[in-house]
């Protein structure tokens, strides 16, 4: 999968899995202080992630996560190496 | 009472004496129940065998819950024989009662591993499959001990107490999710566990208790069969202390 496909499809994950406004995403966005998602939502995401791509991401790779970006480059990783 | 939706459940300890009675009211609310054990291979048969019986299903996983690998391996069990654990009970506890001055190290560390560790355990575990169905019960056995303190049950009473604060923690953590956590502490009831104590002890507890007798495992059950419905859903962080009137 391309990158931009992840990006896209990461971005429908966020609107219809965290209820956010499809306008105020961007790979910049930090999840907590931009977009208002709680830790819980962070770890919500990380869990649709593994179902929607099919990936595993370990408790240590996902901690790391605060921004938008920061998730599609760890999908883009798992998948594309 | 609401409708009754047929959830997955788990009764950790849920052969013997309250786990067991728990896990009975459960199937009679028309859930499908884990009957967790680590030991009693025979109790947990009949206590399936009890429920199937009565027209419910069940099956029986074993496993030390206060063992890591042992819980990831049998909640997956559960998943794959009937679903995500929808109520989760942790019931399964021992007792190592000594004075605090002759307790021995082991005393302290297994009575935590089994009570409170466990707790953690399995709550986390099933954790995924409540978020993504965004419903959950979780019901946990605190004890009297726990609340009031028990001389002779200094390790027990602290990992019983530590269930009250988990309880309150977590039940804030998750709340927004539709999955609420309680606590229920029983006082003396007639089980395994507290018929190793004597009769004499028995007599003396009763003498202390305002309803005058002690109670029964289905009283302690019906309680967590409660907190686990549809009923419950707006409560959350709450021990109800199940004891006959003890502190009365």
């Amino acid at each position: 999968m391309e990158r931009s496909q992840i990006e896209a499809k990461l971005t429908d994950l966020l609107v219809d899995e965290l209820g956010l406004e499809r306008d105020d995403i961007t790979m910049e966005a930090k999840f907590e202080e931009d977009l208002d998602v709680d830790s819980l939502g962070v770890v919500e995401l990380l869990m649709a992630l593994e179902d929607n791509f099919d990936v595993k991401i370990p408790d240590e790779e996902a901690e790391k996560i605060t921004t938008v970006g920061e998730a599609a480059d760890l999908v883009n990783q798992k998948l594309n190496g | 009472m609401s409708e009754i939706t047929s959830r997955v459940a788990l009764v950790t300890g849920g052969s013997r004496g309250i786990g067991r009675a728990i896990a009975e009211l459960l199937a009679g609310h028309g859930h499908q129940i884990a009957i967790n054990y680590v030991s009693n291979e025979v109790a947990a048969a009949e206590a399936v065998a009890a429920i199937e019986a009565a027209g419910g299903t069940a099956i029986a996983v074993r496993g030390d819950v206060g063992d890591q690998e042992a819980v990831d391996a049998l909640i997956k069990d559960v998943q794959d024989r009937l679903g995500p654990v929808e109520i989760l009970v942790n019931n399964a506890g021992i007792t190592r009662d000594d004075l605090l001055m002759r307790m021995r190290p082991e005393a302290w560390d297994d009575v935590m591993q089994t009570n409170l560790k466990s707790v953690y355990l399995c709550s986390r575990a099933v954790m995924r499959g409540m978020l993504r169905g965004r419903w959950g019960r979780i019901v946990s056995l605190s004890s009297v001990a726990g609340v009031y303190g028990n001389p002779g049950q200094a390790n027990y009473a602290a990992a019983k107490a530590g269930i009250i604060g988990f309880t309150m923690s977590l039940a804030k953590e998750i709340g927004s999710r539709g999955i609420t956590v309680n606590a229920v502490a029983p006082g003396f009831i007639a089980t395994d566990m507290t018929a190793a104590l004597g009769d004499d002890v028995a007599t003396a507890a009763a003498e202390k208790i305002t309803l005058g007798r002690l109670g029964l495992p289905e009283e302690v059950a019906s309680a967590v069969g409660y907190l686990a419905s549809e009923d419950a859903s707006y409560i959350t962080g709450q021990t109800i202390v199940v004891d006959g009137g003890l502190a009365l």
